[in-house]
Order: structure tokens, then sequence, then C-alpha cells
């Protein structure tokens, strides 16, 4: 191998030349490094859980058209998809998914005033005025989701 | 068996022992490690005491990097149980029984608790010329019409605030919240630079727009520079640029 340097002999000259290791903070590798709100502000918080909306409803998206597809399959079909609609647990998992709608949207109205710069210093007035609204939309229709059972 | 030579501020008041796990790496080693060591504190034991007296008494090899004492520096930021601080004006006293201090994040390590500085620099704009005198006295009677004076020539250029962004973390690409913070200083107040180069610069899917307005910069920065609200003032503008710009097209019809 032919050397490069032309101070050769220097202790240390080969280790210096190295880049270092750089540190991250979350969980996992790189591209997971915003997952992982631990010792972070509210709005990484509400970041990292605008992503995992995110993710879930894309998931529920595809969820929801096989869903439909069982009309393709006959009335009888679509009819036992119902008796389980109408149980506890898939209610209660529909209430899960108004969070989902309420937190991803609410956020997105929220980062999107802050992103464009029409209020960019009220992120946190705005994150607790949302939660207020997202909170008491969230009981009046888990109320009456769970309320259809 | 550690006896308690002195006490880290040297006043003799010792209260109690604290664990510090310090983070390691020189270059060489494969793999990065931590040291523990217990460290005698007092109530006004700072990190940076604490880690002086580690080097002073257990191991002078430790590598820190650190100046002023007093939060105008910039060169001691590290990250202390996960957060974002400046050593020399974080109490031992505040935190647990087990204080884990590491380099900051997202910046390579030069040794230990030191960075490479060079690669934080780098994602400055290339008119960022040289680090602004502070010039309004925080004491004085603020002129007529104006609320209150806003320092953002603040930035001590720490880097804490690339640490903490969640992005950053993601992407080595995206320059960064102090960056993005001096393009939009310098666009606000010019003296010298092309307001146009800054805002081409900053428009990039790498600039600007890769922030996620998670604010964590603005929780980290110790200088109350607010990087992330400045960012989002440079989006406004940016946004507002293109729509007048669209405008001055339609009118052109």
């Amino acid at each position: 191998m032919s050397q490069t340097t032309t101070t050769p002999g220097l202790p240390g000259q080969e280790e210096r030349a190295q880049r270092g290791p750089v540190l991250r903070k979350g969980i996992g590798p790189t591209p997971t490094g915003w997952f992982d709100p631990r010792g972070r502000a509210l709005g990484t918080w509400a970041f990292s859980v605008n992503r995992i909306t995110g993710l879930g409803l894309v998931f529920y998206l595809y969820l929801h058209l096989a869903v439909l597809s069982l009309l393709l399959a006959g009335e009888s079909n679509w009819n036992d998809f119902l008796e389980i609609a109408t149980t506890w647990v898939f209610l209660g998992l529909d209430v899960l998914l108004l969070f989902g709608i309420l937190f991803h949207g609410l956020n997105g109205i929220r980062v999107a005033l802050v992103g464009t710069g029409i209020v960019p210093g009220r992120q946190q007035a705005l994150f607790w005025a949302f939660t207020v609204i997202g909170t008491l939309t969230l009981a009046y229709g888990a109320i009456h989701i769970l309320g259809s059972a | 068996m550690q006896t308690m030579e002195e006490t880290v501020s040297g006043t003799g008041a010792v209260t109690e022992t604290r664990r510090f796990r310090v983070f390691r790496f020189k270059r060489g080693d494969q793999t990065p490690h931590f040291d523990t060591f217990d460290v005698p504190i007092e109530q006004r034991t700072t990190v940076l005491d604490a880690l002086k007296w580690i080097q002073l008494h257990r191991d002078a090899s430790l590598s820190l990097r650190h100046s002023c004492y007093h939060a105008s520096c910039g060169t001691c930021g590290v990250r202390v149980n996960g957060r974002e601080v400046l050593m020399c004006v974080t109490a031992v006293h505040d935190l647990g029984h087990e204080v884990t201090v590491e380099p900051i994040a997202n910046i390579p390590v030069l040794a230990d608790l030191v960075v490479d500085m060079e690669e934080f620099y780098d994602r400055f704009p290339d008119q960022h010329p040289y680090v602004r005198r502070s010039e309004f006295n925080p004491e004085a009677a603020v002129p007529d019409g104006i609320a209150t004076y806003v320092r953002y020539e603040d930035c001590i250029e720490c880097g804490l605030c690339v640490s903490a962004c969640p992005i950053v973390g993601t992407t080595d690409a995206y320059v960064g919240p102090a960056a993005l913070a001096a393009a939009q200083r310098m666009i606000e107040e010019p003296r010298g630079a092309d307001p146009a180069r800054l805002i081409d610069w900053a428009d990039d899917p790498d600039g600007a727009w890769r922030c996620h307005a998670a604010f964590e910069c603005t929780e980290a920065c110790p200088s109350n520079v607010n990087p992330a609200a400045r960012i989002m003032e440079l989006r406004g503008m940016l946004v507002g640029g293109r729509l007048s710009f669209r405008d001055r097209e339609e009118e052109a019809r």
C-alpha cells in the first residue's frame, strides 16, 4: 500500500485521521433515530405520536379496503362481519382509531400553522388548545361509539 | 478504596457522593465504553467541576472541552442523563444518584466527551462570516414602537440544538437548526450578506423544509436563540416569496 501522507511516523497520526463514531439518540439504527421521546420535550412527543398515528392510519386504510371487499363475497359474509363489529373489543378499536384521526389531523393543523410561519412561536399553546379540542371530541365520540354496543 | 481528597469546588463542604458514568472513546478503540467514577459533591458542584475532579484525581486521560465557566463560550456542551446541557451551568445536586455523561449526538466524537465541531460549522451557509457582537444593552430603554429587544446574535454555537434535533438524528444531509437560524438572522439583518442567496440556500429539501417542527432545538438551546421559531419564520418567508412570485407571474400575463 502506498504512503499518502507527507509526514509519516508521527504517533497516532492514522488514528487521528479516522472519523470518530457519531452517537445518535433514539432506539436502533439511524433511520429509527426519531423514535425515542425519552429525555425529550413536548414537541418531540407530538412528532413521534404523529408519525405512529400516521403509520396506523395507513394500515387502517388498507384494512378498511380489505373489510369492504367482504361485500364481494356476499351478504352473509358482511352480516357475519357486522356481528363482530359491534363487540366491545371492536368498538374499543374504533375509539383508538378516532384518537389516531384526531391526533394526526389536529397536530397536522398545528404543524401547518407553525411551519408556514403564521404563528411560528406558538407551538406549545396550539398543542394544548388542540389537546383540549381533541379530548372533548374524543370523549363525545367514545360515548356514542361505545353506546352503540 | 477511594478517599475524598477534597471537595470538587474546594470549599470543603462535602454533602454526598454521586456516581458518574462517563463515555470513553479514543482513536483506535474498537468500540466506545463507559467508565464509572464516584465523585464527592457539594451543593454548588457543576458537572464540569465533577469531571475536572475526575481528571485531577482519577483519570488524567479524560478528554473534555471547556473555557469560560459561565455559559457564554459554548464549548462544554454534552448530554447528561440524555439531555443536552452545558456542563458549566448544570448542577449535579439536581441530578439523580447516577449521572451519565455522553458527548453530544449527531457530530463525530474526537475523544471521550469532545466532538469534531468542524462538521458542525460545515453546515453553515457560506456567508456566515463571523460571530456577531451583541449590539444592545438589555438594560437599556426600549424605543417607542418596539415591544422588546430580541437578540438573535446570542447563538454560542455549542451544537446542542444539532444534538437534540430528531431529524438530524435521522439524516446528516439536513443542515440543522443552528445553520438555519443563522441564515434567518442574516436575512433579517444582512449587513453585507446577500439575502437572495441565503433564501436560495435555505429553500432546499435538506434545508428549511426538512424540519418537522419538533422544537427540540429550542428546548435544548442554552442561549434563548429559539432556532425552531427562526426556521418557521424562514419558512414563512419562503412561502410568502413563492406566493408573491406567483402573483407577479399572473400580473405579467
